[in-house]
């Protein structure tokens, strides 16, 4: 499904964010992928989203080789791959629902099916009546999943989550983990990063440790290992 | 997929109108400017449309008079008109009896007793005449070379009468027409380059107040026609607001100026037959207004979309 076949990202002189980084992931695999802040995470998220180009190396994703893209395949590619940003990205002047909406209004559903998923979607991540409030009249947390809600409304082939859980207390996180966990059930790959020990410890599922921009451990069943 | 497409394309034109409401304020300069460029356009095109009019009036004037001899006879007349119908150039020969003549001239001076006295029935002094219309009044040559053979010189009672001095007064219109046409193309081409340069800076404005979304938009996915899409309709509806509004301008422009200026003529300019032309090529005028109005709005829009949203990432 995700193939990096020594990937180099360098933004600057300052030295690669990502050196040589080599991962290989199944399909409905669940991937936690953890690092020290500054490590290099997101960028390897923004390099599966052509957000960035890899300075060099391969990507492949669903098939698709990234040197051979067109500028017609990136949204195609966008659309398979939903994103839950690190930062949000929610646009301030849209309601909760309507940002949600705006992931499915893009791939060219009709207003029909947008408003029988989206409530479905809100519900799930537990937003049921905050449909009509503004992303600066919510909590942080309540803005992470509606993040999450935009994320997985497409029911996108891979999931990538950039610190879905960084703003929530121990049982919203489990929330939002719980989620993900149902998601990938369904078929999903998914991409976690996350800082939480015991969502990475708990989870038992296969963790990958960036430091430096190097991958340093891949188990199969990892932890979290407190450097 | 064709239905997803019919979707997408129903909302790039619905984000289009939104995003005109919401900057209307913003595009009110674009709009206006825009106004006065397809107003010039407007004018141009009555203008052009009244010049040549008034240059085929004045060129359907222009004649040449043969006046007979009154010892011309029936048959001697009737070939001789045969014979001009032939020579190059003439488009008509018109046969006035004397007593038609007599019948013209009281007409033309019905408002002068003092003329009308000079000449009575009885003793009419008019002669009879051959009026010749020509196909082209700069080619006169023909005409001219057959009626100064002598045979027919010998046949005319008066020296032939050209009325020249008309011929002037179009080459003069003419060269009028052709000049204002000339700096109409100039203006409405620089008038277009403005209107066009302010839409682009409404729009690269537009493009820069909405940077995060414009970013997130990509970042899900949008394609490339979705994000400019809306930004193409706006502009379009730019040039379709201005294009109502300058017609409406000059719709109540030339009801004003028919009521006032009540003489049909100024000078070159007949008001009369220009507002004329205006309400019955109103389809016309309002479909090339919108056409221009269209094609600038858009094109500037593509062009500043396609520079200010670097989307190719
Ligand atoms: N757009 C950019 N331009 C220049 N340098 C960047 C850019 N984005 C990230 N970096 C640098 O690349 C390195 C990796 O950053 P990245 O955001 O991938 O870290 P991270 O592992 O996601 O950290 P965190 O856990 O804090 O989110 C950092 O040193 C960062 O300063
Ligand atoms: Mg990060």
């Amino acid at each position: 499904m995700i193939l990096l076949d020594r990937v180099t990202k360098t933004y600057n002189r300052r030295g690669p964010a990502l050196e040589r980084v080599s991962l290989h992931v199944e399909p409905k695999e669940f991937v936690i992928i953890v690092g020290q802040s500054g490590a290099g995470k997101s960028t390897l998220f923004k390099l599966l989203t052509r957000e960035e180009k890899p300075t060099s190396g391969k990507i492949i994703v669903g098939g698709m080789d990234y040197e051979h893209l067109s500028d017609k395949d990136i949204p195609l590619l966008r659309r398979k791959i939903g994103v839950v940003f690190q930062d949000f990205k929610l646009l301030n002047n849209k309601t909760v629902f309507e940002n949600v909406a705006f992931a499915l209004e893009i791939a060219g559903l009709s207003n029909a099916e947008i408003k029988h998923t989206v409530p479905k979607v809100l519900d799930i991540v537990g937003l049921k009546g905050k449909e009509n409030n503004y992303p600066l009249e919510l909590s942080g947390g309540e803005r992470q999943r509606v993040a999450i809600a935009r994320a997985i409304v497409r029911q996108p082939k891979i999931l990538i989550a950039d610190e879905p859980t960084g703003n929530l207390d121990p049982k919203h996180a489990w929330d939002v983990i719980k989620v993900l966990e149902k998601i990938n059930r369904f078929g999903t790959t998914v991409l976690l990063t996350t800082h939480n020990q015991d969502i990475v410890n708990t989870l038992k599922r296969r963790v990958v440790t960036i430091q430096d921009g190097k991958i340093i451990s891949d188990r199969a069943v990892g932890q979290y290992r407190s450097s | 997929m064709t239905s997803r497409r019919f979707i997408t394309f129903e909302r790039v034109i619905k984000n289009g109108i939104v995003s005109f409401g919401r900057n209307i304020w913003l595009a009110i300069a674009a709009i206006a400017m825009m106004a006065i460029t397809l107003t010039i356009l407007l004018f141009g095109v009555v203008a052009n449309a009244t010049f040549s009019h008034t240059i085929d009036e004045i060129t359907d004037r222009i004649d040449v008079s043969v006046f007979l001899k009154d010892t011309v006879s029936e048959e001697r007349r009737e070939e001789l008109i045969s014979d001009l119908k032939k020579v190059e150039n003439v488009e008509s020969v018109e046969y006035i009896s004397k007593e038609e003549a007599l019948k013209r001239y009281r007409a033309q001076n019905v408002d002068n007793p003092e003329l009308l006295a000079a000449i009575s029935e009885v003793d009419n002094p008019l002669s009879q005449e051959l009026l010749i219309q020509p196909q082209d009044p700069n080619n006169m040559q023909p005409i001219k070379e057959f009626l100064d053979q002598s045979e027919i010189a010998q046949l005319q009672s008066d020296p032939t009468s050209y009325s020249g001095d008309r011929k002037e007064a179009i080459d003069k219109i003419a060269r009028a027409t052709r000049f204002f046409e000339q700096a109409g193309i100039v203006g409405i081409i620089i008038f277009a380059l403005i209107s066009a340069l302010i839409i682009f800076n409404t729009i690269r404005m537009a493009i820069f107040n909405r940077r995060d979304e414009l970013v997130i938009m990509r970042l899900l996915g949008a394609s490339t026609w979705y994000i400019r899409g809306p930004f193409v309709v706006e502009t379009i509806l730019y040039g379709i607001v201005a294009a109502a509004f300058s017609l409406l301008v000059c719709a109540a422009l030339f009801a004003v100026a028919s009521s006032t200026l009540q003489a049909s003529s100024l000078g070159l300019l007949d008001i009369k037959y220009s507002g004329e032309y205006f309400k019955n090529n109103l389809l016309l005028i309002l479909s090339l207004q919108l056409l221009a109005g269209i094609i600038i709005g858009a094109a500037s829009s593509a062009i500043a979309t396609r520079r200010y949203l670097k989307l190719n990432r």
